[in-house]
């Protein structure tokens, strides 16, 4: 059976654009407003979606993300919680690819093997988890294949000719290249830069490249679409999340409306050139 | 003084406890790399660069230069002759690592990372500090060698670390209180790694316990490694024998492991290390991690860990804020399982007994820290019985407890 991520990006392929990619953490705010920004995220131009799963200590992540895992956590948001929201999303759509992005530990908990297939029963199709690179990943990436779980590897700004073979090994679905040396978040993505490192990871790899950490904006977004084969938007759409929280206004309206405008440049991107 | 592994080549037995980590920095099945992909070629930079200064004499004799000179080594191994008698059972010997500059066994590791650093051509050292006492330490060495330093300190700690904070600022670093979580020495070490992450060109991390992803573990071991060598020749010299048992809390585990590491194959010396209980080991207050927690992966290392059922790492208390820290390095986890090592715990309030007692007695003031072994020597020094010999690590001073032990007292100073 050809797995969401591969006959999604086969499709995108097709049409000439790239995929948008919208990142939200599972249970933030809470469980009942997370599932109904999930159930909108493809209609409002979602390609893929990467799900969140908290945890206390996410060494990666800038404030916006680090704030988000912390009101899911308050919430009582749990791994079992995270699968339970895929599973209902699911209930409504059987194409949108699924990836969930965290850290390794509440999987350490859980036990790899049976993580791997209550994931795959609830309808996951990747995992990207932050700590765990490819010296350390062999017991997971057992566990994944098993399930036919696609274990999405990073490539960043420090990963050099010599290293990639070795973060490419065992790598299926997509690469995900970190375009800035950073947190989430925090620096911006410069598209020209990011070019040459597509191309050299997507002839590595013969995989399609998803670019992420440092895109906030349509204008950026739409830059990254001309050269990668999908944008990922995280921090700013948690920020919607924080900034509706705040003023008090109705969260999914705000996080859907953002990725609507993001969404729509990714998709314009390679029949309107936009200046980076 | 010789290399900083083994004075003398350990004795090569069936199981060679020395021997560890692996290639991939495993100690059975603890350690690891846990970092981010960006951080991957970094940590494996500085592996290559630190096994290269073993075999590199001109490194060596200016990091011993510096021991000696600067740090004040060797520390002296002292008979604390009234608490042996207090306590009625073996003798008790202390390293003094009180008397070094700064005031801890901290400055052993900073001196030698601070060459690494220099070695490697990096221009800006970061560090994550508790109590402040390895801010102060990395703090001093970058002062030394006119390098910029940026110390990431929770804000909860900033607060209560006063002094600390005003020292490492007279030493010219700069201290960054961290506000993200719950404001403590976990959390600055995740502010540190994401400094890290994002000045990868520049800054060197500077990881004061034997902690953090290979090679940390390893080498912070190695370079604290000297106390426990020393500790052996002085005791031949002192007692003609190796001791029965050596002692030293722990909290990321850098004083004990430098003390145990020497002795490790000599299996008729017992490794007893003290985890701190804070409230107690029925509460959910406590730092001990071995003996309250599981394994788990934080900080780039598989180790036992402070964690609920959802594999989310718990807060750590301790009155000790050295030993305020839900994790332990990797080396411990696995001495424990394997049983080479034992693993007690000591409360807050067995520790502030303790540390009157070693003032009052031995005219002597530990840190915090220290003094969560010192409660231990009572049982320990019992079992071991008299003619028998036990030294603890008393791995640091107690000045700037100085308030927080009269708070505890309800003092006001």
């Amino acid at each position: 059976m050809k797995s969401r991520i591969d006959a999604r990006f086969a499709a995108l392929k097709a049409e000439d654009r790239a995929a948008f990619v919208a990142y939200v953490m599972a249970g933030d705010p809470n469980r009942a407003t997370a599932l109904e920004i999930l159930k909108g995220l493809p209609a409002a131009g979602a390609d893929l979606i990467e799900l969140g799963f908290p945890f206390s200590d996410p060494m990666a992540e800038g404030p916006p993300i680090q704030k988000a895992a912390q009101r899911a956590l308050k919430d009582g948001m749990t791994l079992k919680g995270v699968l339970d929201l895929a599973a209902e999303f699911r209930q409504g759509d059987d194409t949108t690819p699924l990836i969930m992005m965290g850290y390794l530990n509440p999987l350490v908990t859980w036990g790899f093997e049976a993580f791997a297939q209550a994931a795959a029963a609830a309808g996951i199709d990747g995992l990207i988890i932050v700590d765990c690179p490819p010296e350390e990943a062999d017991p997971l990436a057992d566990a994944l294949d098993a399930a036919d779980i696609s274990l999405i590897r990073l490539a960043t700004p420090t990963t050099d000719d010599k290293r990639l073979p070795v973060v490419l090994r065992r790598t299926s679905g997509f690469v995900y290249y970190v375009s800035v040396t950073g947190v989430t978040g925090a620096k911006e993505a410069d598209a020209e830069a990011v070019r040459p490192a597509v191309a050299r990871i997507r002839a590595a790899s013969g995989l399609p490249v998803a670019v992420g950490f440092g895109i906030r904006t349509p204008e950026r977004a739409g830059a990254i679409a001309q050269v990668a084969d999908a944008a990922v938007v995280g921090s700013a759409l948690v920020d919607e999340v924080a900034e509706a929280l705040e003023r008090n206004e109705d969260v999914t309206a705000r996080v859907l409306s953002k990725v609507q405008s993001l969404a729509k440049a990714v998709r314009s991107a390679r029949t309107t050139p936009v200046s980076a | 003084m010789n290399a900083p592994t083994h004075p003398q080549a350990p004795p090569a037995t069936p199981n060679d406890f020395a021997a560890y980590p692996d290639a991939n920095g495993r100690f059975g099945e603890f350690g690891g790399r846990y970092v981010a992909e960006t951080l991957m070629p970094l940590v494996l930079d500085l592996e290559a660069a630190y096994l290269a200064t073993k075999e590199d004499a001109a490194f060596q004799a200016e990091l011993n230069g510096l021991l000696t000179h600067y740090v004040g080594r060797p520390s002296p191994l002292y008979f604390a002759e009234r608490l042996t008698d207090h306590f009625g059972g073996a003798k008790i010997y202390f390293k003094r690592e009180d008397l070094n500059h700064t005031g801890a066994h901290k400055i052993n590791n900073c001196i030698g990372q601070i060459l690494l650093a220099r070695r490697m051509g990096k221009t800006r050292i970061i560090a994550e500090t508790g109590a402040g006492q390895h801010g102060v330490a990395t703090a001093t060495v970058c002062a030394r060698f006119g390098l910029p330093c940026v110390v990431y300190m929770g804000a909860v700690d900033v607060a209560r670390q006063r002094p600390n904070v005003f020292r490492m600022n007279l030493l010219g670093a700069e201290v960054t209180p961290v506000t993200s979580g719950a404001s403590t020495l976990k959390d600055a070490m995740n502010e540190a790694l994401r400094d890290w992450v994002t000045n990868v060109e520049d800054t060197y991390y500077l990881i004061g316990s034997a902690a953090g992803p290979h090679p940390y573990p390893m080498m912070v071991r190695d370079f604290q490694a000297i106390m426990g060598r020393e500790i052996r020749e002085q005791i031949i010299e002192a007692e003609g024998r190796l001791p029965d048992a050596v002692v030293a809390c722990v909290g990321g585990g850098s004083n004990a492991i430098g003390t145990f590491h020497p002795f490790l194959n000599d299996e008729q010396v017992r490794i007893i290390g003290v985890e701190a209980a804070g409230d107690g080991m029925g509460t959910d207050r406590h730092a001990a991690a071995i003996n309250g927690g599981r394994p788990g992966v934080l900080h780039g290392n598989k180790t036992y860990l402070l964690q609920d059922a959802e594999g989310q790492i718990t807060e750590a208390h301790s009155i000790s804020a050295g030993l305020d820290y839900p994790g332990i390095g990797p080396e411990h986890s696995w001495l424990h399982d394997v049983g080479r090592a034992q693993y007690l715990t000591c409360t807050d309030t067995e520790a502030l007994d303790a540390f009157k007692l070693c003032a009052e007695l031995e005219g002597i003031i530990p840190a915090l820290e220290s003094a969560h072994a010192i409660a231990r020597l009572s049982d320990i020094a019992r079992d071991v019985g008299k003619g028998g010999v036990v030294v603890m690590n008393l791995s640091g001073r107690g000045d700037k407890d100085v308030a927080t032990v009269a708070d505890h007292l309800g003092r006001t100073i």
